[in-house]
Parts: structure tokens; C-alpha cells; sequence
């Protein structure tokens, strides 16, 4: 299992958050964890991130639970936050080698490794660009091509394509799903947009905090298609 | 092994960041500056004619009051240096990049030391560059005295840095820096012996005094002051080696997942 959440609980004072959020998602898998606004979503990218610490309930990460080895979770994860998080003055290859640095990558094999993640994402002609200069598109694909520069087992991503217009979105989601065939990293991408969920993927439906449905897109989804479904079940648990 | 590399790997990376971020301001550079030399060329001068003082350790004759604050204005480029990488801080929160140090696989402990090394470092090229100011204004001080005084420069800055950190964890928002100017640098400053001697300030009072006796950036200031005159002021430097290891426990644990300003901040 590559990414285990279980019974996880967490609350902001005595507000709940997350109520015994379970899931699994395999190796290699691509798993869209489907949820509206206010789901819980990126309270659980915190807690997976280890930005928060949990208060119930077990994280584990390529195998290592977080509360029991954080450092070596932390090391086989990748993750693109909602907001960006790239040094606007600093270049490209820049940013890339700084977080190379993070993960105890110097030198040649930092280099050798942007290289090939910037060339990866269609962005090597753009390496020695300010992130200031760059387009939201091309910012977000900087952040995955620095996500993946440590080969991690997991990817998260939360929410990457806001903001961003229709075509870049598409692209992107796109190159998600590839990759995810290609080199088999587990995906898990937080969106409350269906159009972004393949029918292959696994379906994570969050909503108010709890697990409402886990399963491939087109079993959860039956004859409905997947936005009405996905309306039907936040809605009904509205 | 592997680890060891790692870390410091990871700690060059942080400090040549904080480097090329400062390279990036020039502007802070120049006020970084600047506010020392307004408090040594005006306010000195000015003050100069209404306060004397008496011969007292590390200076062995008459000094003039511009020579006097010549420590306290070193300890000053280093406190607004502390904060404002607090205010940083609390922008990289905001702007995401603090998360992404914060998830990188080394101990928290090591990489907000890191961080906090960097802007050090950063603060002491400013203390170097304030010195050469007051030298061509032939404000001079012993030549070993400059060398000397790096290591407590470092601690100092240190020092000031991790009070930075651990109150920026506690600070939620960008607008309160204006209550950390307020609450923590003033106070700070103009209660201690940057500006004037601890004698000079019991002559006027006794609680005063002992407000100023206990301020750890009095200890920062006279540990400069000593260090400037290749001197070791061993009280001095045991308050600024407590407070710092006292902050930077704060810091840690202001920034720790569990209870730290991340829950908090939701």
C-alpha cells in the first residue's frame, strides 16, 4: 500500500474537521480525492504534509507511518501545495536546486535531475527564467517538475490546477495521469472539479470531513455520470 | 553519514538562499544601514555635550558618547535584522514557502537553526559594513578588537534571531509586525545599555536599572562592547547563551507540528 490514511481525526478547537477519514490508495494508482469547499481537503494535506500533527488516527507513507519515521516518509513524498510555494525572484533552475538541496542533492545529480524533471514538464528552455516572469501554467509546472526532483513514491497535489484557464488544465491533468502510467507514482490530486477525474481513476468522495465513497471512478459512478453523481452525494449529505 | 551530508547540504542551501534574498533588497540593505549611522552621526553628536562619562570597563580613558554607542548601534543592526526576518517569516508562511521547508525531511530544529544561521549572517555583513562607516568617520576601535568581536556578533545575532523565530510563530498575521516594533524592539532598545550606561541609568532609578540588568539585549550589547575592546565580559556572555538556547527552545517549539502556529493559524 503506498498511502494509507486511517481514522483520522482532526478538529480546529472544538470545530471538526476531519471524523475517521480512512482510505488506501496502491502503488501507482492515480486517486482523485473529490470534495467540495470546505471538505477538509487541505486540512488533510496538512496532516499528510506534517504541517499539522495528527490528533487521531494513523498516517503512512511508502510504508513508513509519519508519527513513527517522519523524516524518511517525508522523504519519498512530493507535494504541490494550493498556493505557490516558488521564490519569484529567483530563476527556475534556481528554485529547483534549492529544494534539491532540501533533500540532500548537490552538485552534479542536482543538476542532471532539474534537467530531466524540467524536461519532463516541457520546461527546460525556461530553466534560467525569473518564476516572477513566468505564467501561472508554467509556475505550476516549475512546482511538479520540483515536486518529482527526489523521485518520490507519492504525490500529492491540492487543488493544483486553481486559478489556472481551461486548456492549461486539461494539459495538466493530462500530464498527471501520464506520468502516473509512466513512472509509477501514486497521485493523490484533491479537486472538486469532476472534469479532471479519469474513468480509471480511484474516487475519493470527501465531504464535510468524512469518506462519503471510495472506489474506480466507474463503478462509484453506475449509469449517472460523474458530476451528477458527485452532486447527488454532497447534496444528499447536505 | 549520508545524514551529516544531508544536513548540511540542505543548511548551504538555506543560507545562500537568505543570501540571494537579501542581494534581492537592496533597499533593506540601505536601511539597514543608515538607521545606525542617523543615531550615530545625529543623535551622538547632539548628546555628546549633555552626557559624560566617567572611565569604566572595557574602556580604559575618556571616551566620547559617539564611541560609547558604537556597540549598542551593532546590537541594534542585529535586533531590526532579528525581527525583520520574523516578518519574513511570517511572509514566507504566508506565501507558501515556509511549507516547503517545513516539509523537507530533516528535523525541524536543524532547518529553522539553518534559517536563522543564514539571516545571521546576513546581519553581521551589515554590523561590518556599519563599522567601516564609523571608521572613515574616525570612530576607530582596537584592530584585533574588529576580529574579535565576530564570535559575539554570531551569538548575539543569534540571540536576536531566535527571538525572532519564536515570535513570529506566535504571530499570525503580517499587520502585527507594527506591535512587534511596539512591544519588543523599542522597549528592547531603550532599555538596555545601548544608549547609555546602566550606572548612569540608576542615578535616575533604581527600577530602570534593574529592568535594563535583566534585558538580554543589554547582556548582547555588553558582550559586543567587551568583545569590540578584546575583552570577555563572562556575565555577558552567559545571559546572551541562556536567552539563546531559551528562544530557539521556543522557536522549536512554537513550530512544532503539534501544537504550533500552523493549527492555530487553520
Amino acid at each position: 500500500m503506498s498511502l494509507q490514511v486511517a481514522g483520522l481525526s482532526f478538529s480546529y478547537g472544538g470545530k471538526i474537521a476531519l471524523e475517521d477519514v480512512t482510505f488506501e490508495v496502491d502503488a501507482g494508482r492515480f486517486a482523485a480525492l473529490l470534495g467540495p469547499n470546505g471538505a477538509g481537503k487541505s486540512t488533510l494535506f496538512s496532516l499528510m504534509t506534517r504541517l499539522f500533527g495528527t490528533q487521531g488516527g494513523s498516517i503512512s507513507i511508502a510504508g513508513h507511518d509519519l508519527a513513527v519515521a517522519p523524516l524518511a516518509a517525508m522523504a519519498d513524498l512530493g507535494v504541490v501545495f494550493q498556493q505557490t510555494t516558488l521564490d519569484l525572484d529567483l530563476t527556475v533552475r534556481q528554485n529547483l536546486r534549492y529544494f534539491a538541496a532540501l533533500h540532500g542533492l548537490s552538485g552534479r545529480e542536482a543538476d542532471r535531475r532539474s534537467d530531466a524533471a524540467l524536461e519532463r514538464l516541457g520546461m527546460a528552455e525556461r530553466a534560467g527564467e525569473k518564476a516572477r516572469a513566468l505564467n501561472g501554467g508554467h509556475r505550476r509546472r516549475t512546482e511538479i517538475a520540483r515536486a518529482l526532483l527526489h523521485d518520490p513514491k507519492v504525490l500529492l497535489l491540492d487543488e493544483p490546477t486553481v486559478g489556472l484557464d481551461a486548456t492549461t488544465r486539461a494539459a495538466l491533468t493530462r500530464h498527471i495521469h501520464d506520468l502516473c502510467r509512466d513512472t509509477g507514482v501514486t497521485v493523490l490530486w484533491a479537486t472538486h472539479l469532476t472534469d479532471e477525474v479519469s474513468e480509471d481513476d480511484q474516487v475519493i468522495v470527501l465531504h464535510r470531513g468524512r469518506v462519503l465513497a471510495d472506489g474506480r471512478c466507474a463503478a462509484l459512478r453506475g449509469a449517472s455520470s460523474l458530476p451528477a453523481y458527485f452532486a447527488q452525494m454532497t447534496g444528499a449529505a447536505a | 553519514m549520508s545524514g551529516v551530508r544531508h544536513a548540511l547540504v540542505a543548511m548551504r542551501a538555506i543560507v545562500i538562499r537568505e543570501a540571494l534574498r537579501f542581494v534581492h533588497q537592496r533597499e533593506r540593505f540601505v536601511a539597514a544601514l543608515v538607521r545606525p549611522l542617523v543615531w550615530l552621526l545625529v543623535f551622538a553628536a547632539g548628546f555628546r555635550a549633555a552626557l559624560g562619562l566617567s572611565i569604566s570597563p572595557p574602556y580604559q580613558t575618556y571616551i566620547t558618547y559617539e564611541t560609547y554607542i558604537v556597540p549598542g548601534l551593532c546590537g541594534m543592526i542585529l535586533l531590526f535584522n532579528g525581527m525583520q526576518s520574523s516578518l519574513s517569516l511570517v511572509y514566507d508562511r504566508e506565501m507558501g514557502s515556509m511549507r516547503l521547508l517545513l516539509t523537507a525531511p530533516l528535523s525541524r530544529a536543524w532547518l529553522l537553526f539553518s534559517k536563522l544561521l543564514g539571516s545571521t549572517i546576513i546581519s553581521i555583513l551589515q554590523v561590518y559594513a556599519f563599522l567601516l562607516v564609523a571608521w572613515l568617520f574616525d570612530i576607530t576601535l582596537p584592530g584585533w578588537g574588529y576580529v574579535a568581536a565576530l564570535p559575539a556578533l554570531v551569538l548575539a545575532g543569534l540571540m536576536l534571531g531566535a527571538l525572532g523565530l519564536a515570535l513570529s510563530s506566535f504571530i499570525k498575521q503580517l499587520e502585527n509586525f507594527a506591535g512587534v516594533m511596539n512591544f519588543v524592539i523599542f522597549p528592547m532598545f531603550f532599555l538596555s545599555s545601548a544608549l547609555y550606561p546602566l550606572w548612569k541609568m540608576a542615578e535616575s532609578s533604581e527600577l530602570l536599572h534593574d529592568i535594563c540588568a535583566a534585558n538580554p539585549f543589554t547582556h548582547a550589547v555588553e558582550l559586543i562592547r567587551f568583545a569590540l575592546y578584546v575583552e570577555v565580559n563572562p556575565m555577558a556572555l552567559l545571559w546572551t547563551l541562556l536567552a539563546t538556547v531559551a528562544f530557539m527552545g521556543l522557536a522549536v517549539w512554537g513550530y512544532d507540528p503539534a501544537r504550533g502556529m500552523m493549527t492555530r493559524k487553520g
